[in-house]
């Protein structure tokens, strides 16, 4: 199968004066369409990893290529561009802007890029929102949501622009187990509907069997990597 | 575009800071208009007391004794040469010493063009008793001399001219100037008396003329000088005889120019740090944008585009505020006649320009709070939760 996410031998080193290593020569690559799950303890590196994985941070030496271009040749545009575009985020905060309407924080990644939002990009939006069971509250202000609802909210907007990678950093990490457990059939329902990869970071070992391959990482190294045979 | 809109919702979002920023930037605002609209105003008055009533382009002939002999045909070139030049008159003048009982005075018999004095000095206006002079001998002089010679209406004095000799007038009435120096010693008739006197024929000492913009005076006296075309004429304006005045105005003017930098720059620096302090509010949210896809650009453009939206409001409230100072000041402070104490002058291109600057100094403002928004790193967002 493709790749759709390759790391050769990433280093990240954190401070200049007081330099700590936090990710030590890490080659991992990611299928398309595949549901990962990554573990490990606190402070392994995990969200580390993940954020440049996402171009949100920058490794130290070592390459990161998705869909075949190597992120390093990238001017800051078209890396907006690539997170825009290829990359959904979800955070842990949830992260939404609370000046906005949840139908409004959907719609955000797609008029970044789009000068109108036409009916269609409105009813994908609306079926998106529909789809974490939002389709009530599509008009309420981001901070006038519970904690579930601005998640699922942050869901919606991450699939908005038809990403082909989705990255998550304990997207589950302050919901209660039922909503954690509704959450992660979500995720994998839209795997399987949108044929989107997902990496996702989480504590929850039982969540993490669920996915169709575990990584676990320890002191900035990959120690486990197990898939599941289909 | 998202910009614009991501820039609006953040200024609605929190109305109360919005709303300080703007009634700041319309306090500067105002504060420009108001003081402008009076310091002009200040302008315009002393302007007006000082030469409205004054000739402000003189034609006198070189040579002090000497008289303006073709003074119609001179009139008439001069007033088709240029559309700014109003009021025209002439006059013929000559000292003398006024004389009634064992008062002797010195004074300047005026004889005037009475049917066209009255454009530039006003003059029936200023008659206080009495009337204007209407036919031959008959002379108005000024309330003080008046009063100096303890006269009455119907008076006859003699006017004695060196070389000339005495001469009898009739007194017809008093007019005050309320300027010192002309009550003191004018003395008003019309222009064939002093012809008459002088023995001189159809003669006149000089052309008097104003001009619509007064700051035009030399200019057109300049022009004027080849028009005449005469090297025995001689043609003053009001500018080069009061480069005093002159230079008192224009310090004045950059006074007032003073005063709208400095409150410019409080405006900037006052919309500067607000916004600078919306960006760190805003941090989050932008570090959200830029984890979504926001390029740097856009990022700023949304700060720029507050400033610019803060500046549009304040201007126009600033104008409003202004005019309505300005209105209040004019309406309410009136002196002992009920006249406003100063007369504002609402320049509409200065008020523009007061607007476009408020608007301009706000966007400029806001570059900075721009380019910190533009350097801001996702990862500080996220580690700081
Ligand atoms: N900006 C930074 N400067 C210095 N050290 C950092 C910085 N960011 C992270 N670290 C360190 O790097 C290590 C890995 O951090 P990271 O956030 O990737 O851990 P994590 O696996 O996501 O942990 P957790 O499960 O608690 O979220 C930690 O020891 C952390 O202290
Ligand atoms: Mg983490």
């Amino acid at each position: 199968m493709d790749k759709v996410i390759e790391l050769t031998n990433v280093n990240k080193i954190y401070g200049t004066v007081v330099q700590t290593q936090v990710l030590f020569d890490l080659n991992l690559s990611f299928e398309k369409e595949s549901f990962n799950s990554i573990i490990g303890q606190s402070g392994s590196g995990k969200s580390t990893l993940l954020n440049i994985i996402g171009t949100l941070d920058k490794a130290t030496s070592g390459e990161v290529i998705i869909n075949g271009v190597n992120t390093k040749s990238l001017s800051k545009n078209n890396l907006a561009k690539l997170r825009n575009k290829t990359l959904g985020f979800i955070f842990q905060f949830h992260y939404l802007l609370p000046e906005f309407t949840a139908l409004e924080n959907v719609l955000m990644p797609y008029r970044i890029n789009n000068e109108k939002v036409t009916k269609e990009v409105l009813a994908r939006a609306d079926e998106l929102l529909d789809l974490v069971g939002l389709s009530s509250v599509k008009n309420n202000l981001a901070v006038n949501m519970s904690g579930g609802q601005q998640q699922r909210t942050a869901i919606a907007r991450a699939l908005m622009n038809q990403p082909e990678i989705i990255l998550a950093d304990e997207p589950t990490g302050n919901l209660d187990s039922d909503t954690t457990e509704q959450v992660y059939e979500l995720l994998r329902e839209i795997n399987k509907k949108y044929k989107t990869t997902f990496i996702i970071i989480t504590h929850d070992r039982r969540i993490a069997e669920k996915a169709d391959r575990i990584i676990e990482i320890k002191d900035g190294k990959v120690y486990v990597d197990v898939s599941k045979t289909v | 575009m998202i910009s614009l809109k991501i820039a609006l919702r953040f200024l609605k979002s929190s109305k109360a800071q919005t709303f300080l920023i703007v009634l700041g930037i319309s306090v500067g605002v105002s504060v420009q208009v108001f003081i402008g609209s009076l310091i002009q105003g200040l302008q315009k008055d002393l302007v007006d007391s000082t030469i409205g009533n004054s000739s402000q382009v003189t034609v006198v002939n070189v040579d002090d004794n000497a008289y303006i002999e073709d003074y119609m045909t001179l009139s008439m070139q001069i007033e088709d040469s240029n559309e700014d030049i109003e009021n025209l008159t002439y006059s013929l003048n000559t000292p003398g010493t006024l004389i009634y009982n064992s008062t002797t005075e010195p004074v300047l018999l005026r004889g005037m063009e009475l049917n066209t004095v009255d454009g530039i000095y006003d003059l029936s206006g200023k008659v206080t008793s009495g009337r204007m002079p209407s036919a031959d001998y008959e002379i108005i002089i000024g309330t003080s001399l008046f009063d100096k010679f303890n006269l009455s209406i119907g008076d006859n004095v003699l006017l004695q001219v060196p070389l000339i000799g005495e001469t009898s007038l009739t007194i017809v009435g008093t007019y005050d100037f309320n300027v010192s120096t002309i009550n003191d010693l004018w003395i008003i008739s019309n222009i064939t008396t002093a012809q008459t006197i002088l023995n001189s024929g159809d003669v006149v000492s000089n052309i008097e003329m104003q001009v619509k913009d007064v700051f035009m005076a030399n200019e057109i006296a300049v022009d004027l000088q080849e028009v005449v075309a005469n090297s025995n004429y001689n043609i003053t304006d009001w500018e080069t005889s009061n480069a005093e005045l002159l230079s008192a105005l224009t310090a004045q003017s950059s006074s007032s120019y003073l005063i709208q930098v400095f409150v410019t720059i409080s405006v900037i620096l006052g919309i500067t740090s607000v916004l600078a302090i919306t960006v760190i509010q805003k941090s989050r949210q932008i570090g959200i944008l830029k984890a979504m896809g926001i390029k740097d650009s856009q990022a700023s453009l949304i700060f720029l585009s507050e400033g610019f939206i803060l500046g549009i409001f304040g201007a126009i409230g600033g104008v409003l505020l202004g005019l309505g100072l300005a209105f209040t000041f004019s309406t309410f402070a009136l002196d002992a006649n009920g006249e406003p104490v100063i007369a504002l002058f609402i320049d509409p291109t200065f008020i523009l320009i007061s607007a476009l600057v408020a608007v301009f100094s706000a966007s400029t403002a806001s570059i900075i709070p721009a380019r910190k928004s533009s350097k801001l790193s996702v990862m500080e967002v996220i580690k700081n939760g």
